[in-house]
């Protein structure tokens, strides 16, 4: 394995990801990472000069919709598997934006 | 000699747009419903749902970059923003970070006798997050998806600013251009307007900029103002003492009148963008700039110029009437209609303004017709009825919107111009009074305020006052 992910990165990657790790699942998890790099690099064979980036994979553009209301009442089935529901609302904990 | 610091200041500013359904799903973006009742699986992020683009929200875009003198970015295209919150279920937020729908813009703002422009780095369209409602009796936090994917567009300005002032000038011109496009209400106290504000100092004359912070949580004109001036303080006070700014998100509490740090080193932004896979590039043509263009309204500068050629009033009556789209509108159709614009102008800058204030209402929200506003000038002008009768009408048409001819008439609220009554009121007036007139004619003016005062009793309200006074004279002298 050519790519190496460092003790850091992993610390990194699960503080961003909201992850605890323990030891094991972080060698576990690293060992994942380099492997998925490494599959990357296979890209990096390939000559890319003078290709455009693509921002999209279909040739296709302005896909809209008119601003007509569709949607009735929603709240049963969007609250259909919340795991605790209080006054019509998802109760989680309490947190401050 | 004290050293003086400069504020430098840029700002973030969110606007939820006036569509009636939100960016990328047909939910209803109406405020107020019972939570979680606008919702969908788009607006929820559940697994396998496919977001389409609102194309509203991209007209109300471009005609808010084009007023403030942006360059439309002509293929654009959403990105991912990837952050884990309750109030974001996708735990990602559409957005565009890499191709912008506008960019390089400006509005000009104008403070005190100073002209400047404030340069708009540039402007995107993103989706609205949920809202967390906290119970403080249970320690708990409630979650509420109807706002979530509300679609905003976030105006990004240079750090051009100096002063609270001009950032207060910045936001009302923004505010009021935005209005009148009728893209959003942009009110601050609910939320449809949010400015998230970026501070640094310097000491005055350097080139260098100082570090950030950001501040978040500003929820009127006022608080912008206090967080402002606190955080300045804030920062040259730990410059003076030797210690170093920190880059930081802050939250300003109103109330304490101090901002607290809100996201601590390991919760560093690492948004990890990338391009959103399931919206397609938008491209935006000359044809359809044009479009756009040609809807666009007649802008207050515009209307400032016309004014003074049209209507001759008051250069600062002009300023406040066109400072709303409605009101400006109002003034220009009933002036058309009754061709006295200074005295609509009137009704507007005194009455209107007044009622408006002790109402806490917005011009927006007058409800009167400009050809009810019109009579009542007509009505007033060819003293059909006195100046307190006419407040009278006014007040209720600015509540109702009521008909001034018809109420004057159903109400019997006409002058009474027959001399004949007139002067057989007064004439009763004079001999049960006999102390104010003789005072009157010992030399006591005021006596006369008596007597007009008891003539327009007797005549119900309903006699022009300036003809009491007048024929009262004439009969005492």
């Amino acid at each position: 394995m050519a790519n190496k992910i460092s003790d850091e990165t992993i610390e990194y990657v699960g503080i961003l990801a909201k992850l605890e790790l323990s030891g094991e699942e972080k060698e576990n998890a690293k060992a994942d990472m380099e492997r998925m790099l490494d599959y990357i690099d296979t890209l990096n064979e390939l000559d890319t000069e003078g290709t455009e980036p693509m921002s999209h994979v279909f040739p296709v553009y302005n896909v809209f919709r008119e601003d007509i209301a569709e949607n009735g009442d929603g709240s049963g089935d969007t609250l259909a598997n919340a795991p605790l529901v209080k006054e019509q609302g998802f109760k989680v904990p309490k947190t401050i934006g | 000699m004290a050293r003086q610091y400069e504020t430098v200041i840029g700002l973030e500013v969110h606007v939820e747009l006036a569509t009636e359904t939100k960016i990328f799903c047909g939910c209803s973006t109406r405020f107020g419903g019972a939570p979680n009742t606008h919702t969908c699986p788009v607006c929820t992020g559940m697994p396998g749902a496919l977001p389409v683009l609102n194309k509203q929200v991209v007209e109300y875009a471009v005609a808010i970059g084009l007023a403030a003198n942006c360059e439309i970015t002509r293929m654009c295209k959403f990105d991912r923003k990837n952050y884990f919150y309750p109030d974001n279920p996708q735990n990602y937020q559409i957005s565009q970070l890499y191709l912008p729908i506008a960019r390089d813009g400006y509005v000009e703002i104008e403070c005190g006798d100073t002209k400047k422009k404030i340069r708009i780095h540039e402007m995107h369209m993103e989706e609205d997050a949920g809202k967390l409602v906290h119970d403080e009796w249970d320690d708990t936090s409630i979650v509420d998806f109807n706002r979530s994917g509300v679609p905003l567009v976030e105006i990004v300005s240079e750090p051009d600013m100096r002063s609270a002032d001009e950032v207060l000038a910045y936001l009302e011109k923004l505010r009021m251009i935005i209005r009148y496009l009728g893209a959003s209400d942009c009110k601050l106290q609910e939320g449809s307007m949010r400015a998230d504000v970026n501070l640094s100092v310097r000491e005055m004359g350097s080139r260098e900029v100082g570090t950030r912070t950001e501040m978040k949580n500003l929820n009127s004109f006022k608080a912008i103002s206090r967080a402002i001036e606190g955080e300045r303080q804030r920062q040259i006070e730990l410059i003076e003492g030797g210690k170093a700014v920190r880059q930081e998100t802050r939250r300003w509490d109103d109330n304490k009148e101090y901002s607290y740090a809100m996201r601590s080193k390991e919760d560093a932004r690492d948004y990890r963008y990338f391009p959103e896979p399931d919206l397609v590039p938008i491209v935006i043509d000359d044809a359809w700039i044009e479009k756009i263009k040609e809807r666009q309204p007649e802008f207050q500068d515009a209307k400032l110029i016309r004014y003074r050629r049209e209507y001759g009033i008051p250069e600062y009556d002009a300023q406040i009437i066109t400072s709303s789209r409605h009101m400006a509108e109002l003034f220009e159709k009933a002036s058309d209609v009754c061709k006295k614009p200074k005295k609509v102008s009137n009704w507007l800058m005194v009455e209107t303004l007044r009622l408006l204030k002790e109402h806490g209402m917005e011009p927006e929200e007058l409800r009167f017709s400009p050809e009810n506003l019109a009579k009542l000038v007509e009505l007033s002008e060819a003293g059909s009825i006195n100046s307190s009768v006419a407040k009278e009408v006014f007040e209720k048409m600015f509540s109702e919107d009521i008909d001034p001819e018809r109420y004057v008439e159903e109400h019997g609220l006409k002058t009474v111009n027959d001399e004949g009554e007139l002067n057989e009121v007064i004439k009763k007036v004079i001999d049960s009074n006999t102390q104010a007139v003789s005072d009157y004619q010992g030399g006591k003016e005021k006596a006369l305020g008596v007597l007009v005062g008891q003539t327009m009793k007797a005549m119900k309200g309903k006699a022009d006052p300036r003809r009491v006074n007048q024929r009262l004279k004439e009969l005492l002298s």
